[in-house]
Formats: structure tokens, C-alpha cells, sequence
């Protein structure tokens, strides 16, 4: 279906073209091209809500895109009989245990890379940013040994521990773009008024920081939730899976059930969706301003 | 004056250390310990034991690696030639005011908050050749074997865009957004069309979004494993069996972690090659100051 969509979409492209300023005459082609790609997006979306709200025999018999009537809630119950319970606790302590130090250590360090000077900040500057370009995969196995000598294997900060690490490069980038937008003469004044930098760092730079870091705690809390490969690999007991982990699990026992394992799936989305909601302007608008120049 | 400077400089370097140390401890040594891992031969619980080139005569003399490294660079070129054009597409729409593009906009980020596994879920019970959307709606054409053989890949690849695109999106409106209206307004006394704009101020001006965009779409595209791994499994056969995968099933299936660290040093130096390659494309000078202000 998706080949199908996209086979189309090149067709229009080499004329598709978006009067994107909103002057003058509505666009036209722009618009059905907004609208085509609004489908493609909501479509599986909206095939997997309305299949979670079927039972087993809807499912198998009726038109998949029909609306439940009435809905059942049978696949819910269902997995909440499973351990979802166990498995967001699970997630949100890994992901507010990576994302706490991630921001603060990485506006510490931001604050460092801006405002000082030397080879020894220029070099740590040079390291993060090839950070940035190290596929973190490739970093299993030694991680596997490091966390299985540790004593950590699975724990949860056993998955804690490398987020951190990982989250470093990108929000110390993020971060350190705001940093450098603060008016140098507001750091004068206040080291004319007797601040030091550790007083400046927090009732100037953080103050004014702020949304940078909204934006990084969101965006490394998403990371930290969905992340799959180093739960997988550094844990083993069902008490120890976060929801994504939890989700490839039950989707392995109840492989015929499809309505209760696509309920798994917005059971695990929900805690986002609310998130989503809630600070999307922070995390669009950060994101954006941080990454996107 | 050099005092002063000094005795300043001193604290703010201290900042910076927690980070150094979290990173250097769980990144820096891991990717240097993947280097001296892949001379080793280990199953993941015993003793570590020197193996000399063993692990990389057997990895490179296996033509599964071949293949795995072949699926790898066709997910980077594939996913980046959908994903570039349609991200610009849509992320020069949204950077619109136009109120319904904005409702829009936050329906295109959805899939921004579905975690890859339950993305890989809910496409797989979607293309499910018995159950799934073709076949419910008795359309031939959408009842093929998607995940079959034949299918498997580029269905996965298309998945793959489908989850990255609005986060790619959201770069080049903000992108766009940047550019400034003068230069519209002017091509526009000029009697520009909407298509010439687009093509003489909108893509040159998204140069270095382009640039930060493909880094991390490249980059990023050695590291799709999450999703191909719920999906698939790297089949069936070995069809989807990308080198992140391979390197997995060697090293914590078949229990070869010497193997699976000569993997991990491919996935490492075509990570590095690509981002040092885009950087090169988008012009030398350019890069400290590109990097600086992505």
C-alpha cells in the first residue's frame, strides 16, 4: 500500500511546489498534497485504534477499517491482566533516571564550552560533536561486558547508565546553541555585580535556558521510553522489561490475538500521547530553533 | 589579565566533567572496546580468549556479511532519496500560517511518539497477507505478500520513512521558516512563480538544514534496528538482515561476540565515513561552523 502511495507521490513531485509564504492565491496542488500525505499518516494509525476496540471475531470476519459498533473493551482488559503495570514503572524510572542527569550534566557542560576557553574545552566540544555521528548499535557487545561486570546486568540502571551517556552529544548541542544566544552583556553586568560563574551558570544561564532544556528532557524522555536494543540486551526478566520490551513480548505470546496486541500498542503510547499534549509546543518549537538552522 | 583569565577558565572546565566522564566511560571506551573485542573469541559468559584474525577471516570469508553490508548501504540510499524529498516537500508546507497546515502539523508528528517496536507491530498485523488491510478489503492489489521474500525489504524500508519523515519534517520547517521573506517578496516583483521560488530561494537556502538532515538520516540509518528486529527478525531468510541485525544475531544468538565486534567496527567506520562525507559535500570550510550551529 505504502509502495503504491509513494509511487504517486513521485509522480506529482516534479511539479508539487508550496507557495509555503501563505501569500497569494490558495495552493492548490500544495493542498492535495497536504491532504494525501494527512492519509498516509492517520491511516495505519487509525487501522490499529479501531482493530484494538474489536474482539477476536470482528477482527477476523469484518471490514478492517470499519468503525466498532459498539466497541469492545475485551482487548484492553486483556492487557491489563498482562504486567503493562510492571512495565511503565519500569519505563518511567529509566527514562526520569536518564533524563534528569542528561539535562543537567549537559548544561553543565554546555555552560563549560561556551563561556570558557582552552584546548582541553575545545577538544571535549570536538568529541561530542563526533558523538554525534557514532551509530550507538555498534557498542553492544563491549557494553554487554562492561554492564555484566558491573554486577548490573539486568537492572534497570543497567539501561540507565549508557542512555546517559548516548544523550550527552546532541543536547549539549541543543543547549549550547541557547547558551550562545544570551546577550554577552547580561554576563558582564553580573560578574561586575560579584556573581561568579557558578552563581552566573544558575540565575542567569539556566533561567534563561530553560526552554532549551524542556526540550531536551523531552526529547531524550521519548529516547529513554521507546528505546528497544539495550533493554533487550542487558535484561532478561519479565520484571525488569520497559513498556517496548514488554510490548515485543506480548505481541510473542498472543501472536493470534491481534485486537489485544494493537491495544498493547496504545497502552504503551498513551504515557507519550499525554506528553505530547501537554508540552508539544516546548518540544517542536526546541527542537527546531536547536537543531534546524 | 592572563591570571584572570586563567583563574576562570580552571572552574569551567570542571563543568564539563561529569559529561566527559559518562561519555568517555560508556561511548568512548565501548567503540575502542569493540576494536579490541573483534581480535578476541568469547560466548558471552566465559573467558575472554585471544583469537588473533580468526574473527575477521571468518566474518569477511562469510557471504552473509557481504549481503548484510549490501542491505545496509541500499537502507541508507533508499530511505534518504524518500525521506529527503517529501520531508522538504512537507516541511516547506507546514512552514505555511496557513491555519488548517498547522492542524495538520500536529497530526504529522504523531508518529513521532510511536516507539519503534509498536510501530513494527502495527504494520506487521496491517500487512498480515491473511488478516490484514488488503486482504479485509478484498482488494488483490493490497493483499500481496507483503511480508514474504519478495516484499520484505522495501515494505520495511517504506516503514522506516513513514516513522522518520516528521521528524525530518519538522528540520526543514524550521528551515524555511528561517529564510527571510525579503528575498520572497522580492523574487516575487521579479514575477517569480510559486515553482521558481521553490527552486531558486527555498532548496539553495536549505543547504546546511539539508546538510544536518542527511547526516543524521545517514547516520541514522545504520542504527534501524529496533524496528526491522520486531518486524522481521531479519527475514524471512536473511532478506532483512541489515548489518546492526547481523552483528545482534552473531553476537547474542550465535553467541560469537568476537564475530560481532568485527561488525561493529564496519557499522562504526561507515558511520564516521558518512557524516565526515556529508560534512565534505557541504563544503569544507563550512563544517566546524555547520556543526557548531546545527
Amino acid at each position: 500500500m505504502t509502495d503504491v502511495k509513494q509511487a504517486s507521490t513521485k509522480n506529482a513531485k516534479s511539479v508539487r511546489d508550496t507557495g509555503s509564504r501563505g501569500v497569494g492565491k490558495p495552493n492548490l496542488l500544495a493542498g492535495f498534497f497536504g491532504w494525501f500525505w494527512l492519509a498516509v499518516v492517520i491511516i495505519p494509525i487509525y487501522y490499529v485504534v479501531v482493530t484494538s476496540l474489536k474482539n477476536q471475531g470482528d477482527y477476523f470476519t469484518g471490514n478492517p477499517l470499519a468503525l466498532p459498533i459498539p466497541p469492545t473493551f475485551e482487548a484492553y482488559q486483556e492487557v491489563f491482566a498482562n504486567k503493562f503495570g510492571t512495565y511503565f514503572s519500569n519505563s518511567v524510572i529509566v527514562a526520569v533516571g536518564a533524563v534528569i542527569p542528561i539535562v543537567l550534566f549537559a548544561f553543565m557542560a554546555a555552560y563549560g564550552i561556551v563561556r570558557g576557553k582552552g584546548r582541553f574545552l575545545k577538544f571535549c566540544n570536538g568529541l561530542f560533536l563526533m558523538g554525534l555521528a557514532i551509530p550507538i548499535q555498534a557498542t553492544i557487545v563491549p557494553i554487554y561486558l562492561m554492564i555484566t561486570k558491573l554486577g548490573l546486568y539486568d537492572t534497570l540502571p543497567a539501561i540507565i547508565l549508557p542512555a546517559i551517556a548516548f544523550g550527552q552529544p546532541l543536547s549539549i548541542l541543543i543547549i549550547s546553541n541557547f547558551i550562545r544566544d544570551v546577550p554577552k552583556e547580561l554576563f558582564e553586568s553580573m560578574r561586575l555585580d560579584g556573581l561568579n560563574d557558578w552563581q552566573i551558570m544558575w540565575r542567569l544561564a539556566f533561567p534563561l535556558t530553560s526552554p532549551a532544556l524542556v526540550t531536551v528532557a523531552i526529547y531524550q524522555g521519548l529516547n529513554a521510553w521507546n528505546g528497544f536494543l539495550f533493554p533487550l540486551i542487558l535484561t532478561q526478566s519479565p520484571d525488569k522489561r520497559t513498556m517496548p520490551l514488554g510490548l515485543w513480548a506480548f505481541q510473542g505470546e498472543y501472536t493470534v490475538n491481534i485486537p489485544a496486541v494493537l491495544a498493547a500498542v496504545i497502552v504503551s503510547t498513551v504515557p507519550i500521547l499525554v506528553l505530547y499534549v501537554v508540552g508539544r509546543r516546548q518540544l517542536l518549537s526546541g527542537l527546531t530553533a536547536g537543531v534546524g538552522k | 589579565m592572563a591570571s584572570a583569565t586563567r583563574s576562570r577558565d580552571t572552574p569551567l572546565a570542571v563543568l564539563v566533567l561529569p559529561s566527559l566522564l559518562m561519555f568517555v566511560t560508556f561511548a568512548v571506551v565501548p567503540l575502542f572496546g569493540v576494536v579490541v573485542l573483534s581480535f578476541t573469541k568469547w560466548d558471552g559468559i566465559g573467558a575472554i580468549l585471544p583469537n588473533g584474525l580468526g574473527s575477521w577471516r571468518q566474518v569477511l570469508a562469510d557471504p552473509q556479511t557481504w549481503r548484510s553490508l549490501w542491505l545496509t548501504i541500499m537502507t541508507m540510499a533508499v530511505t534518504w532519496a524518500v525521506q529527503t524529498p517529501l520531508s522538504i516537500l512537507l516541511g516547506t508546507f507546514l512552514a505555511g500560517h496557513q491555519r488548517y497546515r498547522a492542524l495538520l502539523g500536529v497530526l504529522y508528528f504523531l508518529p513521532l511518539l510511536l516507539s519503534s517496536a509498536a510501530i513494527a507491530i502495527a504494520f506487521k498485523s496491517l500487512f498480515d497477507p491473511n488478516f490484514g488491510l488488503g486482504a479485509g478489503l478484498h482488494i488483490p492489489l493490497l493483499s500481496q505478500d507483503w511480508l514474504g521474500v519478495q516484499l520484505a525489504f522495501p515494505v520495511v524500508l517504506s516503514v522506516i520513512s513513514w516513522q522518520f519523515i516528521p521528524f525530518h519534517t519538522l528540520l526543514y520547517q524550521g528551515g524555511v521558516r528561517q529564510i527571510p521573506v525579503q528575498l520572497y517578496e522580492a523574487a516575487q516583483i521579479d514575477g517569480a512563480n510559486r515553482f521558481q521560488q521553490f527552486f531558486r530561494i527555498t532548496l539553495p537556502q536549505l543547504k546546511y538544514t539539508i546538510i544536518t538532515s542527511s547526516t543524521l538520516m545517514l547516520v541514522g540509518s545504520l542504527t534501524y534496528f529496533d524496528l526491522i528486529f520486531v518486524m522481521t527478525g531479519g527475514g524471512p531468510g536473511n532478506a532483512t538482515r541489515i548489518l546492526a541485525l547481523d552483528m545482534y544475531i552473531r553476537g547474542f544468538k550465535a553467541n560469537q561476540m568476537g564475530a560481532a565486534s568485527v561488525i561493529a567496527v564496519f557499522l562504526v567506520v561507515l558511520g564516521l565515513g558518512m557524516a565526515l562525507g556529508v560534512q565534505r559535500l557541504g563544503g569544507r570550510d563550512k563544517t566546524a561552523s555547520q556543526l557548531e550551529g546545527m
